[in-house]
């Protein structure tokens, strides 16, 4: 049996942890347990009780227990879906597809992990496998800074705000130049302009980049090619110069890829 | 309980497939069912040569179905031939492979290279409303497709099916000139062409500005057309359009289609194929029904 399937989870607890952002602990069957084959870094696509909603949402798996059967998920309300998902309660059930896509390739050496806005989630779950060495640069808006205590076992925490008001004022790179933090791997997830920050980051100091990208998608799976993104090289599945975010990514070696 | 067809000649277990585009070439969704139990598989559209495809956002959704516009991104003929036939050989279904082109002469390529594999039918997309040049420039002229479907039946060596645009006036007009052209069946609906404009960003939702608007919310539309189309010729029809459970397929089995296929509901289900199968079954049994062919065209 393949390692992705479909699953009714159950959800275990649902708290808001900062306007707009919600925490959920998912509860899958034994028979059906998609937190067994989850890793650090791949996604879980969700999916609407509302049938006027088709699509399933593609969330990133912030933590992984797998003695319990548990996926959590942190999330950012970002349109009708992810307003349904958040008032789910305790109790509720939801349909999953998952675990997908290919997750982190954990490295030795000094790992820098970046994180921006709801690119932060995955960095949890990605902190507690490296287990050490491990630096996590979080940039946030303002002092809304959802789960950043939770990190603090696991890993220096570096702060970069949009405003000034905690850390470093301006972007993840900024704070990283501030720190005169020392990579081996860089590993990041947040939005485009940052990653791109973080890829040429990365070439300037010789160091490997791995990147996770967000793109709309509709089968989640690999069919439809909805969530392309551009390829460096010709790609081995397409034969042109795109790969599926959600199949061959989310996570890539930034080398691979123009952003 | 019969559920087999007989489509264009060609004998399936059950008239259930899959709508081009939505299901690649199977490889994917056989981590979730069973190949074997489908009547058959219609693969992604595949061109002379690779295509690209559309810069991204591709996909958006809509009340009750969403637009896409991928563009045709495909590896190619050659790469399909050797990859994607040889996989699904491995299963007990038959194969339809969709054809598209920007010319004529791309088609015929694809079409004539086809003729030497052990594939079952062809399906050729006059349709698609998301590329520049063919696709859908075919298929909104009766003339056009007369011409191009006696082309391709020139050079084919399986049954062609010509899919059909729902962007046209009337669907009657196109059915009968893809008969008159020597097409051995068509297939409809392919999707209707809209646009989304998301207004936080006071932009389009997709790149490519519209795209085809498929999923439940166009069923209506679809079994209007494949009634009009069934009445309008005398070979058979792939009915397709929203369907997403066996209360849709059935209903496109009663406006006069032989067989169905599943599409967007693939994302929304990814064992929608064998769920809609399980139900026709559960139907007929409940019915009374012993043959589905019972069924075909018997509401007039």
């Amino acid at each position: 049996m393949a390692d992705k399937m479909k699953s009714t989870a159950t959800v275990d607890s649902q708290v808001m942890l900062s306007d707009g952002i919600y925490s959920m602990w998912l509860k899958f069957p034994k028979e059906q347990d998609v937190a067994s084959k989850a890793v650090p870094g791949q996604f879980i696509s969700m999916y609407c009780k509302e049938g006027s909603r088709l699509l399933p949402r593609p969330i990133s798996i912030c933590e992984i227990n797998k003695e319990e059967s548990m996926l959590r998920v942190v999330y950012r309300i970002a349109g009708q879906g992810t307003k349904e998902f958040s008032t789910m309660q305790a109790g509720d059930t939801i349909e999953i597809v998952g675990p997908l896509g290919n997750g982190f390739a954990l490295k030795e050496g000094k790992n820098v992990l970046i994180g921006g806005g709801i690119g932060i989630p995955p960095m949890l779950a990605l902190a507690k496998a490296l287990k050490k060495d491990v630096t996590v640069v979080l940039g946030y808006r303002d002092s809304n800074l959802f789960l950043k205590e939770e990190f603090e076992p696991y890993a220096k925490v570096v702060i970069a705000t949009d405003d000034g008001s905690v850390g470093t004022k301006g972007n993840v790179i900024d704070a990283i130049r501030e720190e005169e933090l020392e990579a081996d791997t860089l590993y990041a997830c947040g939005p485009m302009p940052m990653l791109r920050g973080v890829k040429a980051y990365a070439e300037e100091k010789d160091i490997l980049a791995q990147v996770s990208l967000e793109e709309k998608m509709a089968c989640g799976i690999g069919a439809c090619l909805g969530c392309v993104c551009q390829s460096k090289e010709k790609d081995s599945h397409s034969h042109v110069n795109n790969k599926r975010v959600c199949k061959d990514g989310p996570v890539f070696d930034a080398r691979e890829i123009i952003l | 309980m019969n559920l087999s067809v007989d489509f264009a000649g060609v004998e399936m277990k059950n008239p259930v497939t899959t709508a081009s585009g939505t299901f690649g070439s199977g490889a994917e969704f056989a981590e979730f069912v069973d190949l074997n139990e489908l009547g058959a598989v219609t693969t992604k559209g595949v061109a002379n040569v690779p295509w690209e495809g559309n810069p991204t956002p591709r996909v958006c959704e809509t009340y009750g179905g969403m637009l896409n516009a991928i563009g045709l991104q495909n590896p190619g003929i050659d790469v399909f031939a050797k990859r994607d036939i040889p996989f699904l050989k491995q299963y007990d279904t038959k194969i339809i492979v969709n054809v598209c082109g920007r010319t004529t002469k791309d088609y015929v390529e694809v079409v004539e290279r086809l003729s030497q594999e052990d594939v079952d039918l062809l399906e050729i997309n006059i349709s698609c409303p998301n590329v520049k040049a063919g696709g859908i420039a075919f298929g909104q002229d009766p003339k056009q497709v007369e011409k191009i479907t006696s082309e391709i039946k020139a050079k084919a060596k399986q049954p062609v099916i010509m899919k059909l645009s729902p962007n046209v006036t009337d669907i009657t007009v196109m059915a009968k000139a893809a008969q008159e052209g020597g097409a051995d069946a068509i297939s409809l609906i392919n999707t209707l062409t809209g646009m989304k404009i998301d207004i936080n960003r006071r932009a389009f939702a997709l790149a490519n500005k519209t795209g085809g608007m498929s999923g439940p919310a166009v069923k209506p539309v679809a079994v209007r057309m494949v009634y009009q189309a069934a009445h309008a010729v005398t070979i058979p029809v792939l009915g397709m359009g929203g369907i997403a459970t066996a209360e849709d397929a059935l209903e496109f089995i009663m406006a006069g289609a032989t067989m169905v296929s599943i599409g967007t509901a693939n994302f929304h289900n990814p064992t929608a194929t064998v769920d809609v199968i399980r139900g026709m079954e559960a139907f007929m049994q409940k019915n009374g029904v012993k043959d589905i062919k019972e069924l075909i065209g018997c509401v007039e």
